[in-house]
């Protein structure tokens, strides 16, 4: 290793698809498992987080109108990035989690897979839970999910990168857009994904990436009236309370930290689909199916 | 050498202007002089040496000299499909998942080239290869790279297990999409395959070999033996494929029907279609014009969900004609690899024979023969866009499939009078409804027994939406969750 001194990252949020700092000027210190020294974050503010819902909003048209095979190109894409810049993320999981280096690569590999999975799932989940239904009349009936709109995901505080992409993924897939609040004292790897989702065909907006305190970008994210649904995963039991109860104001559907009392999720697992139905809504069309005679001949 | 002299086309309107060429540049696709059957991940020659030449029907042009397979052959690469099968099948569905993604995103890379290969070698229009074939081939492998790892959730029980080494036959009217649509839920859900591409067309999926490579599938999961019917029949018969999936003629699915009795293969055909188009008196008459062109000229009419009986509604069966002879006027028939082209060439001399004697039969019967004005290439297959009007139930142009460009007009008076007619045939694949009553078309749709139904579009495909015959057109169903069953032990 030479003497060189490296450049520092200047971390900053991504909201809108761009990378703005906090309105607010502020940053606070994030440091490693060993309270090492690693960068500042923004410290995002109640603006910050009225600004991403506007995003969140402006992209929900057009993210959740585009093909589900062009959502899933679009997140198998947010893997190949990943997969190039793998190193980059071992590194930051490393010191975020503190976890050797042969364990952080498991995790960001997982990681990469799980946006695979989900890539898979943006033409398929309609096929699992919509469907013809059989009414007892002369009608066609057809239930189809559609995406619930506007998601605040409030990511895991332990996991700050499996964790983070297994609640984002599956909020986008089905055509959703989100504010993630990142894990409040490991938001590096948060912030660094933006960066890849920018560079992966995904439309700005579609992901905004908050950091800061958690209780303070989540309160005005759960009383917000233009956001439909909240993700409580990494929330504790005091703040889920609080939140599920703005968020009843104007009945988001709230996804319920598992389980409740917030010990850490085994990210590795199966994900299984609760991740997705969450945050669907189930539309379902009628439509007379006739008789066939122009002058009433029942066929 | 081949062409069918049109008769008498009716006088046409001149054309309102002359298109200079635009054609594709062959210069994106390398083929060699000869190929071999690959076949555990090699490319090898025919155990008995034997060979056979693949020509561009647009020209005669020979492309190249591929290995012929014979019963040793299927042998050898059953066997390297049977070794395979076991680790194949034992990797987690995401990793299965992750081969199929690659190979989904190199044709989205090498798209071009093979396109142009496949006009090359089908005769099919660029514009076609490239806006319609293509797409849907990396589309369907995306889309069941994605089942890989979710076939616990596909609706057929936990853990749903593969069959084994899948024997697939394949037609040569879309030869690389038919190998998609093949291949993909094979490898998806765990099954290992031989397959057999058409004799005509068996260069895409010798480049589909290379992919294979590319994508760093291991050696003998994918095993291409190209050949005639002995080697597609030795498949069939081989006494260690566990299922047999075929797309073509009706006569070929009985023959193998009949083959696989008395064994457990699992068995899915693909057959031919005598689609029926209805066009009420209210739908809107220039776009199911456009459907009924598309509905019967796409890919020249060789296309076994295609609307080749054109069932209108008789009060305004004066003006559909008018509106559909002037549109068939413009349609713009020569070089397949011209941008502008609309119509190419037929697949085969023997295709062409077929055609033309049965559009003889349509006329000897008494049907009313009318044919695009187009000048045909002198060299090479080609048969100018034909309809026949005055066709009754009985005529042979309205009951055997003719798999070539050429529409049979029926009329009818009421609804019930459509449905019956659209349902008298054999067959059972397709049909199009158009009419702009919603309820009418639910109703007539129900009453339809086929197993795709278009209501105001036709020939429309995705890889989410499950495909195939009701009747005479085969059983079991490709494309979507429905798809998989066909390989799987369920």
């Amino acid at each position: 290793m030479s003497d060189r001194l490296t450049v520092l990252k200047t971390y900053k949020l991504y909201v809108g698809g761009k990378f703005p700092r906090s309105e607010s000027g502020r940053v606070y210190e994030v440091t490693d498992s060993k309270d090492k020294w690693l960068a500042n974050a923004p410290l995002s503010s109640r603006k910050d987080a009225r600004d991403a819902v506007v995003a969140a909003r402006k992209a929900f048209g057009a993210w959740s109108g585009a093909t589900a095979y062009n959502r899933g190109q679009v997140l198998y894409r947010v893997a190949e990035m990943l997969e190039g810049r793998k190193s980059q993320f071992v590194h930051e999981v490393t010191h975020a989690e503190g976890l050797s280096k042969s364990k952080a690569a498991d995790v960001v590999e997982a990681a990469i897979d799980r946006w695979v999975w989900y890539a898979g799932w943006t033409d398929k989940i309609a096929q699992i839970v919509g469907g013809a239904n059989p009414v007892a009349g002369p009608f066609f009936n057809l239930s189809t999910p559609e995406p619930t709109g506007v998601v605040t995901v409030v990511a895991p505080q332990e996991s700050s990168f499996l964790g983070l992409v297994s609640v984002i993924a599956p909020v986008i897939a089905t055509g959703n857009t989100a504010v993630v609040i990142a894990s409040e004292k490991s938001p590096l790897p948060a912030l660094s994904l933006g960066e890849v989702l920018a560079t992966s065909d995904l439309p700005g907006g579609v992901v905004n990436i908050l950091t800061g305190r958690t209780r303070e970008i989540a309160v005005p994210l759960a009383s917000h009236q233009d956001v439909n649904a909240i993700d409580l995963t990494g929330a504790d039991a005091d703040l889920a309370r609080d939140l599920e109860i703005a968020a009843a104001d104007n009945l988001k559907r709230v996804l319920r930290p598992q389980p409740v009392d917030g010990t850490a999720a085994d990210w590795s697992a199966d994900p299984g689909t609760h991740r997705l139905t969450a945050f669907l809504e189930m539309k379902t069309v009628w439509h007379p199916t006739g008789t066939l005679g122009a002058s009433g001949s029942a066929y | 050498m081949a062409s069918a002299s049109a008769p008498a086309p009716a006088p046409a309107p001149a054309p309102a202007f002359e298109y200079a060429p635009a054609p594709e540049s062959r210069s994106v696709v390398d083929i060699a002089p000869s190929y071999g059957l690959f076949i555990d991940g090699e490319f090898t020659d025919a155990a008995d040496g034997k060979v056979f030449k693949t020509i561009s029907p647009s020209t005669e042009e020979v492309l190249s000299e591929v290995a012929r397979a014979g019963a040793e052959d299927v042998d050898r690469a059953v066997k390297a499909a049977r070794r395979a099968f076991e680790k194949w099948s034992a990797l987690p569905g995401s990793e299965r998942a992750k081969y199929l993604f690659r190979i989904a995103r190199i044709i989205q890379e090498r798209s071009r080239e093979l396109a142009v290969l496949e006009t090359l070698d089908n005769g099919k229009p660029i514009k076609e290869t490239r806006d319609a074939d293509l797409p849907l081939v990396a589309a369907h492998f995306f889309y069941y790279a994605g089942w890989a790892d979710k076939l616990d959730h596909a609706g057929y029980g936990a853990n749903p297990r593969p069959l084994g080494v899948a024997g697939q036959v394949i037609p040569w009217n879309f030869p690389l999409l038919m190998l998609a649509w093949k291949i993909a839920p094979a490898l998806a859900t765990g099954n290992t395959v031989v397959l057999k591409p058409a004799e005509t067309t068996p260069l895409s999926a010798l480049f589909f070999a290379d992919i294979c490579r590319q994508a760093g599938l291991p050696k003998g999961v994918v095993n291409i033996i190209p050949g005639y019917g002995e080697a597609g029949a030795a498949l069939v018969e081989h006494p260690d494929v566990n299922k047999v999936a075929f797309t073509g003629s009706t006569a070929v699915g009985k023959a193998i029907a009949r083959q696989v009795a008395g064994t457990h293969k699992k068995v899915t055909l693909e057959l031919g279609g005598k689609g029926a188009n209805i066009v009420f008196d209210d739908a809107p008459i220039d776009q199911a014009v456009e459907g009924i062109v598309t509905g019967i000229f796409f890919n020249q009419g060789q296309v076994c969900c295609a609307g080749s009986r054109l069932l209108v509604q008789e009060s305004i069966q004066d003006e559909l004609l008018e509106s559909l002879k002037r549109r068939l006027s413009t349609l713009r028939l020569g070089d397949p690899l011209d941008k502008n082209t609309d119509i190419g060439a037929i697949n085969s001399a023997e295709q062409l024979a077929r055609i033309t004697a049965l559009a003889d039969t349509g006329e000897a019967e008494g049907a009313e023969r009318w044919s695009a004005p187009c000048d045909l290439p002198s060299s090479g297959y080609w048969f100018a866009p034909t309809l026949f009007t005055g066709v009754t139930q009985a005529h042979t142009v309205a009951r055997d499939e003719i798999f070539g460009p050429v529409l049979s007009v029926l009329s009818f008076r009421t609804p019930d009078e459509a449905v019956a007619k659209a349902n008298n045939t054999q067959y059972g694949l397709s049909a199009g409804i158009w009419t702009e009553k919603g309820s009418r078309i639910l109703a007539v749709a129900n009453k339809l027994r086929a197993g795709v139904i278009w209501a105001n579009t036709f020939n429309k495909f995705d890889p989410t939406s499950p495909f195939g015959g009701y009747k005479e057109s085969g059983y079991g169903r490709e494309g979507g969750r429905h798809g998989l069953e066909a390989y799987l032990d369920v």
